[in-house]
């Protein structure tokens, strides 16, 4: 894979090969520690070569075997490999409770399950897939896949990165137990006051949304954060900013609207608490409050929501679109810009989603205007994605096809989202079946068929062995026909006028054939996911083995072994080109210099990916995974009792401080 | 794209689904028919531009370059010609968009421009039926009845909407599009029927349990209709004339029903729950949900629950023999 | 262990369905529970007098569905046309712990059904029994006789105090079949 390099590989980026050699660089003038003489007593990757190099890292970068081992590792492709499961087992249980709702929508007035539970349910499905799935499932993927592409050996701030999975898994565990219990949140997924507020909403049950709020929200934060300085500062030498692959590039402008848009929900959520628990009165009319304010609160978060959720889709169409038409992308800086545009529109849509709530006329057009303009940049990709396979030789796999259904799906709901931006249109759809199937189409168009994609793309980088094709294109025939026979439908049901989050209707009303028919397709749509589990089970088993680089892609990922080692890549790769596995076939420019005794990483600048630094990264810790239970219990407690708050801060400062506690490490002794 | 055939299929079902009491295309007022009128415009333009993103995919994925060509080699005439051709889509995009933008725009101005003069309706959202108070500047003339709202053809109808609890949503599909009934505010919004029928509405908003079953009709009719109607909500219950609604009546009053309902005329003068003074006009009880007859009264009366589970309406323990009568009283009430 | 883990677990499951169960049909089969409820020591005989209790409370007083009903009954059936907001007015305070028949919620159920002299009418048959249970079981949360948990927050509505969810726990009225206030009527 090694290979000497030659100066001319390495335009743009000259001081790399001081950093292999030893020799002094760096800016004129700056000290910089990568420019520091290695320590003659620290064993450096420069000076073992081979197989004794991979095993002495992965040695170091490995992680322990036991309970203890696996509750404290920090391995961004452990903690990754859990947060895809994690999401995805809850794509299962947010589809089971929606064909549960399909049945009992089968036939008008049946009797199947009540209102009580279906009111349930589709809290559940819709808090589910939002906040469990779909938010989670676009950062568990950045979360493994971020630190290869970049080609560093491990995320900033794993240690945070593991305590948000686990803050993630117990939040998620928590709703869903509490579900079991009966007392599932029966509000809606933006759980509306006065509806969920105190008055309408006895018990716990809105609580139990609320709260989940915050585990999500606090762990997708803190993933947020981890994502935008590995892309920031762990960038491998010579990935200028614009030669990060444009998965990164999406994962990167999505982990800045969560960053943006999150805090505007929890506010939400915990105001709402408040309300609940305290008697403060944010939204109680009658005290000055706003029923309102709470719909503006959601919405600033639910809209770019929506976005969060689609973004990282747009990552993983970006990646195999390139791979499958064997040609670079095209228009990469117009992507790049359209992500960027995307990220920012997105926080100025959100009144569309409150038309009927009499807002004032001009106002309202003011979004209509805005929303409407977010098909621009959406545009943009659309067309460049096709222009890069009318240029390219497509190769029909597995992967390609779902995106080929994600084009075909995702078009029609965003052509459908522009009839909602209109304010007039809108009063009559708003709230109807016609924007169920809206979102659907853009959301499982948008994010589950790329995100099918990109589990049958990168399966071979996760275990090392590739999925059946044949179920594969059985899978896609299914997932696409289903999906069209259940969701087409119901765009002509809202339209007949059936409002959603009903648990039934009147026989006469003459929705009962469209109804059945989504049912039968939902019945599909699930056996597709049936037969997709079967494929991943079935694979990770007996699939052939897929070698480092199976579909003959460009992205660093590609580079390292499959599944990955522990330190990701034995020497970090020197990046010439976007798509450094087509610029340099067979061999790799590396550097070298890091130290193999220590979780060294190379820490580099911003915008021209220079090395900067040698800075070594947490060792495992069982910290993160007792702080997420001190904050489980905080935040339980906190449902219940307002003075949680306080007892429960105590824990969770004594897990912080085993947590932040200060180890001398080699680096501080030198 | 082989399997076009049943999407085709099910792009006609429309045409045969927009009928219906309860459609935004089956339009049957001046606002409803703008409004689907501008919807199909959208569709026509959307659908458009859906079929030509495809054709292009199609035309893309069907193109043949030479095979094992590095795929970092680019052609700077391919380029040029695909930049070309992006831009002037976008363009086209942007066109496209903007003057849906002011398509949307106008449309908005027309149907939100309120005339004066006309009826005006006071509409309370309540979980889960709809209460309605016809307003007249004699005090006396003011009466209040409940899920049913009968309009004059051709006169702008003006609807004040609140809510005693929980956000809900006033939606007429036939007649215009929904506005929400917020709790602490008061929305407005005017319907008007261009010939006579009864359309049917129901709650929009997600507003708990009985969401669902939370209907309502407007009935459209002739002015002389619609004059005599209003004369006969307004004056007091018919009091029984025969032995059985007399007794009927009795066990009304005897009952927990007195403590919800009221029945102008009589005793009973709950304010919580509907108006039942004409109850037997109107075409439907349990908000949209059964037909008014004898038979779904009592049903209605002994089970609740079963009709509509979690209604506030309690179940209410009868004799046997006091189902009939009770059924038969409120039935009478014209 | 094991055992434990899962009896306790079984407990928890049980006592959270039991909060937030919603049940909304009434027994149709059961016009009325039947209680008798004593008010004074005194009885025929030694022992003391009989009582029987349905039992019912517990299903109501710990279910905050029931509960957050009954609070809705209480403003639609103008109880605080009397007792205002608990406090008391023309009708004696509710979210005291002083109880002139009893403040267990059998004998609340029993008030509120058979009314009581100097002013409480009767209910029965006005208002459905299950429906009296759940006033009986709102009024026990005025001062705070049923679980945190099941106990209303505040109203969307001007407030007039702390909502029942936040006031102190009550004095418990423990199961003594005379209440001590029955002994000196007032």
């Amino acid at each position: 894979m090694t290979r000497a390099i030659t100066p001319h590989d390495l335009d743009g980026v000259p001081e790399i090969s001081r950093l292999a050699t030893g020799e002094r660089g760096g800016l004129p003038g700056v000290q910089s520690e990568a420019d520091a003489p290695p320590s003659p007593d620290e064993l450096r990757d420069d000076q073992v070569d081979g197989a004794e190099l991979t095993a002495r890292l992965a040695k170091t970068w490995g992680t322990d075997r036991g309970l203890v081992g696996t509750l404290s590792t920090v391995d961004h492709k452990i903690i990754g490999r859990r947060y895809i499961v994690t999401a995805i087992l809850f794509l299962f249980l947010g589809g089971l409770s929606a064909v549960v709702m399909r049945m009992q929508l089968a036939v008008p007035e049946n009797r199947l399950v009540g209102p009580d539970l279906y009111n349930q349910l589709f809290t559940m499905h819709g808090t589910t897939m939002m906040f469990l799935f779909g938010v989670p499932i676009g950062e568990a993927f950045a979360v493994y896949l971020v630190p290869l592409m970049v080609g560093t050996r491990n995320i900033a701030f794993p240690r945070l990165n593991a305590y948000s999975y686990y803050v993630y898994l117990f939040g998620g565990l928590m709703i869903w137990v509490a579900f079991m219990l009966n007392i599932g949140p029966d509000v809606g997924w933006f759980a509306y006051v006065p509806l969920s507020g105190p008055e309408f909403s006895p018990g716990k049950r809105a609580d139990f949304w609320a709260q989940m709020i915050t585990f999500t929200e606090v762990s997708g934060i803190a993933v947020a954060i981890s994502i935008i300085v590995t892309v920031f500062k762990l960038r491998a030498p010579g990935m200028t900013l614009d030669r990060i692959p444009l998965f990164v590039w999406a994962e990167l402008i999505n982990s800045f609207v969560i960053i943006f848009a999150l805090p505007a929900v929890v506010t939400a959520s915990a105001t709402l608490m408040m309300d609940r628990l305290v008697g403060t009165h944010f939204f109680n009319p009658a005290e000055g409050g706003d029923a309102l304010l709470y719909q503006h609160l959601f919405w600033f978060f639910g809209h770019p929501e929506v976005y969060i959720i689609f973004l990282p889709a747009t990552g993983w169409v970006s990646a195999i679109v390139v791979t499958f038409s064997r040609r670079q992308a095209f228009g990469y800086i117009a992507l790049v810009l359209s992500l960027i545009a995307t990220g920012f529109l997105s926080f100025g849509l959100w009144v569309h989603h409150m038309f009927t709530t009499g807002l004032p006329q001009l106002g309202a057009s003011f979004f209509t205007a805005s929303s409407m303009l977010i098909a621009i940049p959406n545009g943009i990709q659309i067309f460049c994605w096709i222009a890069t396979l009318w240029d390219g030789r497509p190769v029909f796999r597995a992967p390609l096809l779902f995106i080929l259904g994600f084009f075909f799906i995702f078009v029609a709901g965003g052509l459908s989202g522009i009839m909602l931006a209109s304010v007039p249109l809108d009063t009559q759809v708003h709230d109807t079946f016609f924007v169920v199937a809206h979102f659907h189409y853009v959301l499982i168009g948008g994010n589950v068929f790329p995100l099918i994609a990109a589990v049958y793309y990168w399966f071979p980088k996760f275990t090392g062995r590739m999925m059946s094709e044949r179920l594969g294109k059985w899978h896609f025939w299914l997932a696409f026909i289903g999906f069209n026979v259940t969701f087409f439908p119901m765009h002509i049901t809202g339209l007949m006028g059936m409002p959603r989050r009903v648990y039934t209707y009147l026989p006469e009303m003459g929705w009962a054939n469209l109804n059945l028919l989504s049912s039968a397709g939902a019945v599909l749509f699930f056996g597709s996911f049936v037969l997709f589990l079967y494929n991943i089970v079935s694979s990770a088993r007996r699939g052939p083995l897929a070698g480092p680089n199976p579909w003959n892609a460009g992205t660093l990922e590609w580079a390292s072994a499959s599944p990955p080692m522990p330190q990701n890549f034995d020497r970090i790769p020197v990046v010439t080109n976007r798509e450094p596995l087509w610029a340099h076939r067979g061999s790799l420019p590396v550097v070298a210099g890091l130290s193999v005794e220590n979780r060294e990483q190379i820490v580099s600048t911003i915008t021209h990916g220079r090395a900067d630094l040698r800075e070594s990264t947490p060792e495992p810790s069982i910290w993160p995974f007792m702080a997420a239970i001190a904050t489980t219990i905080l935040f339980v407690g906190s449902m219940f009792t307002p003075w949680a708050l306080v007892w429960g801060s105590i824990p969770l400062a004594v897990t912080l401080m085993g947590w932040f506690w200060p180890k001398p490490s080699t680096e501080d002794e030198r | 794209m082989r399997r076009i055939g049943p999407f085709l299929v099910l792009a006609l079902l429309p045409l045969g689904g927009c009928q219906g009491w309860q459609s935004a295309l089956d339009a049957h007022g001046p606002a409803a028919g703008a409004l689907a009128r501008m919807f199909w415009i959208f569709v026509a333009v959307l659908a458009t531009v859906w079929v030509l993103t495809m054709i292009a995919l199609v035309l893309a994925l069907r193109r043949r370059r030479a095979p094992d060509a590095d795929p970092l080699a680019t052609d700077p005439g391919t380029e040029r010609r695909m930049t070309v051709t992006i831009s002037i889509a976008i363009a086209l995009t942007l066109v496209t968009v903007v003057s849906l933008t002011g398509l949307s725009y106008a449309a908005q101005k027309v149907l939100f421009a309120h005339k004066d003069g006309g009826l005006s309706l006071l509409v309370k959202g309540q979980q889960w039926w709809w209460q309605v108070t016809y307003e007249d500047a004699q005090p006396n003339r003011v009466f209040t009845t409940a899920n049913e709202i009968h309009i004059p053809v051709g006169e702008p109808v003006l609807i004040k909407l609140e809510s005693s609890d929980v956000i809900h949503s006033f939606w007429v599909p036939s007649l215009t599009g929904k506005m929400d009934a917020i709790t602490g505010r008061q929305n407005q919004i005017q319907i008007q029927a261009d010939r006579p029928g009864v359309y049917r509405g129901q709650c929009a908003e997600y507003c708990g349990l009985q969401h669902a079953h939370m209907g309502l009709l407007v009935v459209a009719e002739s002015k002389e209709d619609f004059e005599r109607w209003r004369e006969q909500q307004i004056s007091s219950a018919i009091p029984p004339t025969d032995d059985e609604r007399q007794r009927g009546m009795e066990i009304f009053m005897s009952k927990p029903c007195v403590m919800c309902h009221q029945i102008r005329g009589t005793d009973a003068g709950g304010k919580v729950a509907p108006d039942l003074t004409h109850v037997g006009s109107r075409r439907t009880i349990g908000a949209g949900t059964l037909e008014t007859t004898r038979g779904n009264i009592a049903a209605w009366i002994v089970d609740p629950h079963g009709v509509k589970p979690g209604v506030n309406m309690p179940t209410i323990q009868l004799d046997p023999d006091e189902v009939q009568p009770l059924a038969t009283y409120l039935e009478g009430l014209k | 262990m094991r055992t434990v883990l899962i009896l306790s677990l079984a407990a928890v499951v049980l006592a959270a369905c039991e909060r937030e169960d919603r049940d909304y049909r009434s027994n149709p089969v059961t016009a009325e529970t039947n209680e008798k409820i004593a008010l004074v020591p005194l009885s025929a005989g030694p022992g003391g007098p009989t009582e029987q209790r349905s039992g019912l409370g517990k299903d109501y007083e710990e279910n905050a569905y029931h509960i957050s009903q009954g609070q809705r009954l209480y403003t639609w059936f103008n109880c605080n046309g009397c007792h205002a907001n608990g406090g008391g007015d023309s009708g004696p305070a509710l979210m005291d712990d002083r109880w002139i028949y009893g403040g267990q919620i059998e004998n609340i159920v029993q008030t509120i059904r058979e009314g009581r002299p100097n002013g409480m009418p009767s209910f029965r048959g006005k208002i459905p029994d299950d429906q009296i249970w759940q006033i009986a079981a709102y009024i026990r949360s005025m001062g705070r006789n049923v679980p945190k948990p099941a106990a209303p927050s505040r109203k969307d509505d001007m407030s007039p105090g702390p909502a029942e969810q936040r006031r102190p726990p009550g004095e418990v009225i423990d199961g003594g079949q005379i209440p001590p206030s029955a002994q000196m009527p007032q």
